[in-house]
């Protein structure tokens, strides 16, 4: 059996099987797999008894909800006004730079996605990035840098880095 | 010209909380009714954006005879340029989960959910300790009342409130035709009370001091404080918490930055105040008796003269066009066209007077568009493109 059967049954169990139910078991799967497969998808509607284009109905429309598969880290420029005001383009270069990915890329190591966000709600310090669950503001291109640095310290040392 | 009632500033909202427990027992003590008066003359109104009678709405669900009925705090906390329900959350929690608790007596609910946005998933820990505790002290003073916290994942819409209820039931979040209302059918079809995070740390006050202390503050038709989300082109951005009923000109006074040419009160779906307009805007709900009043959920974003109107209103539609949830079409269809349409006139493909076409879009987008969502596209474009035309063309 897949991990990822295993892991939808688990989810299943703790949240309930009842169609309300459907939107923490997605957010399970991908805080675990960071992404949903077309796999883990008709597992979720078999697991549910839903048919599994309502699943995948629901799933793709929520943008935290991925459905190809990312990396590791999955870092979310903001992109909204504010922070688009206050430099995010140089944020994002200097991530491409870095990563020598593109915006909507995977580094090949699969380490780091890089994507953009709506609002964030961190105007007040621009410009601003979630890693995962992680925050950061008042970005500069060396602190974006420095910032990144850590996670790849972190990442060859072998241990986990926020979630 | 509206009168200029000075800036005023007030703090309640992030004054302590260490007496939850003591407002919570008193307050259950009391019957509904008295609560709902307390809150009726108040005259407090939601501090989301939409500005409904809080009173009203409790008032409302409470009156349906049904046994099961649900309290949600909105904190789906989505408009650019609002940040204050996530700051609230995490300084004073306890406010938030007594009056859920309050609204529960009053209206007959057992249950309360938090939907809280994907994007503030890093509050989970401290607040989930917080409901902890607060469960814990409503077990010993014998309240039935439970708490859980509903995670979102990234949709703007689902602040809107039939759209929450719809991504709560584990499907996409789509807005639900009104009527029917929340407050006969809400969450799982129930009668639900929904109030913004903000909206329920007001009532903690209002039960706390009683409802003429809130009534106090601010002007006629808008009572009470408001926190205040300041962004962009300023020396101090951040979250402030002032009397209602201000003019922007007092505003941009302390807050701008000597050279704001224009503000956005209310987010992307708010309206841009030009600088020549200073003076004749305050902020507050409608109905004041001189100049324009704006609501707003406390969105105010600042630009300076080295901001272009264009970028800025492109920003907004491309924003609008990514989080319009594409099941009625004037908004699908009418978000797509509007950021199409602006950037042909920009790149001189279209001429000048294609802008009057797309107004009347934005016309047609707010008479028959589903939720606020398509209505208010209107609110920025029209403000934006009528007030800065020489901006959007080529």
């Amino acid at each position: 059996m897949y991990p990822v059967s295993e892991l939808i049954r688990n989810l299943a169990d703790e949240h309930g099987r009842n169609r309300h139910n459907l939107l923490p078991i997605l957010q399970g799967v991908v805080e675990q797999e960071k992404y949903l497969s077309e796999y883990s998808m008709i597992e979720i509607a078999r697991e549910l008894d839903l048919p599994a284009s309502e699943v995948y109905g629901t799933a793709t429309f929520y943008s935290f909800l991925e459905n190809k598969k990312m990396g590791k880290y999955i870092i979310r420029v903001c992109k909204t006004i504010t922070c688009s005001m206050k430099g995010k383009n140089q944020i994002l270069l200097a991530i491409e730079d870095m990563l020598k990915i593109d915006l909507g890329e995977t580094t090949p190591d699969g380490t780091f996605s890089l994507l953009q966000t709506n609002c964030l709600g961190f105007c007040h310090k621009a410009p601003a990035m979630l890693v995962n669950n992680e925050v950061y503001t008042d970005l500069t291109p060396e602190k974006v840098r420095d910032i990144l640095s850590s996670y790849l310290r972190k990442q060859k040392e072998g241990g986990s880095h926020g979630n | 010209m509206a009168i200029s009632y000075q800036l005023k500033r007030a703090d309640f909202i992030f004054k302590n909380e260490n007496d939850w427990e003591d407002v919570l027992s008193k307050s259950i003590k009391r019957t509904p009714s008295e609560l709902i008066n307390e809150l009726i003359s108040s005259e407090l109104k939601g501090r989301g954006g939409a500005g409904f009678p809080t009173g009203l709405k409790w008032k409302l669900t409470a009156e349906v005879p049904n046994v099961t009925k649900y309290v949600i705090c909105n904190a789906d906390e989505g408009e650019p340029g609002t940040f204050k329900d996530r700051e609230i959350l995490s300084m004073v929690p306890f406010k938030v989960l007594t009056a859920m608790a309050i609204c529960g007596h009053v209206i007959g609910a057992k249950e309360g959910y938090i939907y809280l946005r994907g994007e503030y998933f890093f509050l989970q820990p401290e607040l989930k300790k917080a409901i902890k505790e607060f469960e814990y002290y409503c077990k010993e003073i014998k309240l039935d009342f439970t708490i859980r916290i509903f995670m979102g994942s990234g949709a703007y819409i689902c602040g809107e409130e039939t759209a929450l209820f719809e991504s709560m039931e584990g499907k996409r979040g789509e807005p639900r035709n009104k009527p029917p209302f929340p407050s006969d059918s809400g969450y799982m079809g129930k009668p639900t009370v929904i109030n913004n995070v903000e909206t329920l740390a007001h009532t903690y006050t209002i039960f706390k001091y009683g409802a003429k202390r809130f009534y106090d503050l601010g002007v006629q038709y808008s009572r009470g404080s408001k926190l205040f989300s300041v962004s962009g082109d300023s020396p101090k951005p951040g979250i402030y918490e002032l009397e209602l009923g201000m003019s922007l000109t007092d505003f941009i006074e302390e807050f701008g930055d000597g050279d704001t040419k224009a503000v956005q009160v209310g987010g992307a779906s708010g309206f841009l105040v030009p600088r020549k307009r200073f003076a004749e805007t305050a902020i507050g709900f409608q109905g004041k008796l001189v100049g324009i009043s704006l609501p707003t959920g406390g969105s105010m974003m600042l630009f300076n003269s080295s901001r272009s109107m264009f970028n800025v209103l492109d920003n907004y539609l491309e924003f609008f066009r990514e989080e319009s949830c594409g099941q009625c079409t004037p908004c699908r269809v009418g978000c797509q066209q509007l950021l199409k349409g602006i950037k042909a006139v920009k790149r001189g493909e279209k001429n000048a007077r294609y802008l009057d076409k797309l107004l009347r879009l934005t016309e047609t987008m707010k008479l028959t568009a589903k939720c606020g969502l398509g209505q208010s596209v209107a609110n920025s474009f029209s403000s934006i493109v009528e007030n800065f035309r020489e901006e959007m063309i080529y």
